[in-house]
């Protein structure tokens, strides 16, 4: 298999196929992965904070889920893929561990996924398929050919959704 | 407004920083070696601002599965501090706390539950060190325990950074016994805690 594009930790690029783009080990984080179901433009992102309003050093837009699915989403235009015809898929937002504690902190899975959810929704993108939540690690692989999204966990067989 | 800044980090800082990691994590390392009543020495350690994406890398890849014992530090000090340590040295360590001869895969229940205590014993052997140097009041959470790929587990820490920065600073120390153990230290205080630490040493006014 060709090698995979690979997505750091608040980080999102672009995937034109036949390539594949993976990132490792998301927990808290999500990964969002879109495509344009027509011209297989596609693109992961992975980020870790839910909204970039409610932070002052908000540089780095890869970094949350707003600014990072719009700037996925305007580099995929970039590369002539359509809004109106993308569709996502995410994964992560897990919770790694548990404390008896209600701090935002703790819930940042949670609202991460929540965050994305509300930004594809306002870009009226289409959430396809998700597996996020509980309480373990992700790999993800995305392939905009197919649209396939492989996820791997830790002592888990391998899906795809 | 606070004045540490992770986007400037002055070299003093993190020479006082080391420092610290150096006693904290030689005290744990002391504790440790008399619960296994076996030699434990620990490497030099390092303090390190890096990049999000070169997190999983300073730990040997995203994928590589560790075991994570977390823990939340509270009192004048806020923050988290974490006891990261490979899936073979956790069995190592664990089995000789019980006594046993180390297994292979997934931790069972006992040796969960051990190997929390032992997270539990040495972080609190760690922050009771800086508790001493800086004359300030730390205390800790009950632990919980983590075993997956070890970017998982480091997002925990990383997102709390990400509110403030772009960086993560790692004040990792390793530790060595009479077999090769490769646990590290992950301590992650509040942007103001640092000030408060920096402040009780003299090192900032």
């Amino acid at each position: 298999m060709a090698d995979l594009i690979k997505v750091g930790m608040a980080d999102l690029k672009l995937c034109i196929p036949p390539a594949g783009i993976t990132t490792l080990g998301l927990g808290s984080c999500v990964g969002v992965a879109l495509r344009d179901t027509v011209n297989k433009v596609g693109g992961l992102a992975h980020v870790m904070l839910p909204d970039s309003t409610a932070i002052r050093n908000n540089s780095n837009i890869a970094k949350f889920a707003d600014t990072g699915v719009a700037e996925l989403v305007r580099i995929m235009e970039q590369a002539g893929a359509k809004r109106s015809r993308m569709v996502a898929k995410i994964a992560g937002g897990a919770k790694m561990f548990n404390f008896n504690s209600d701090s935002a902190m703790m819930q940042v899975g949670d609202r991460n996924v929540e965050g994305v959810k509300k930004k594809l929704r306002e870009l009226g993108i289409r959430l396809l398929a998700e597996d996020t939540g509980l309480n373990f690690g992700r790999t993800v692989e995305f392939f905009p050919e197919t649209g396939d999204f492989v996820i791997k966990a830790v002592g888990k067989p391998v899906k795809t959704i | 407004m606070s004045e540490f800044d992770l986007n400037h980090v002055e070299p003093i800082y993190i020479d006082v920083l080391t420092e610290l990691g150096n006693i904290g994590a030689g005290n744990a390392a002391t504790s440790l070696a008399q619960m296994l009543n076996t030699q434990v020495k620990m490497t030099v350690p390092k303090v390190e601002l890096l990049d999000f994406d070169k997190i999983g890398e300073a730990m040997g890849g995203e994928e590589q599965i560790m075991a994570g014992i977390y823990l939340l530090v509270e009192g004048d000090i806020t923050g988290s501090i974490m006891f990261l340590l490979d899936e073979r040295s956790a069995h190592l360590l664990t089995s000789k706390l019980m006594g046993t001869t180390p297994t292979e895969g997934e931790l069972s229940e006992m040796e969960a539950s051990a190997l929390k205590e032992i997270g539990n014993i040495v972080t609190g052997a760690y922050l009771n060190s800086l508790a001493a140097i800086t004359n300030l009041t730390i205390t800790e959470s009950i632990p919980d325990l983590t075993v997956d790929m070890a970017g998982a587990i480091l997002s925990v820490p990383a997102i709390q950074f990400g509110m403030v920065g772009d960086k993560i600073l790692f004040i990792q120390t390793g530790f060595t016994g009479d077999e090769e153990l490769n646990a590290f230290f992950l301590l992650v205080p509040d942007l103001p805690s640092y000030d408060k630490m920096l402040k009780a040493l003299g090192v900032i006014q």
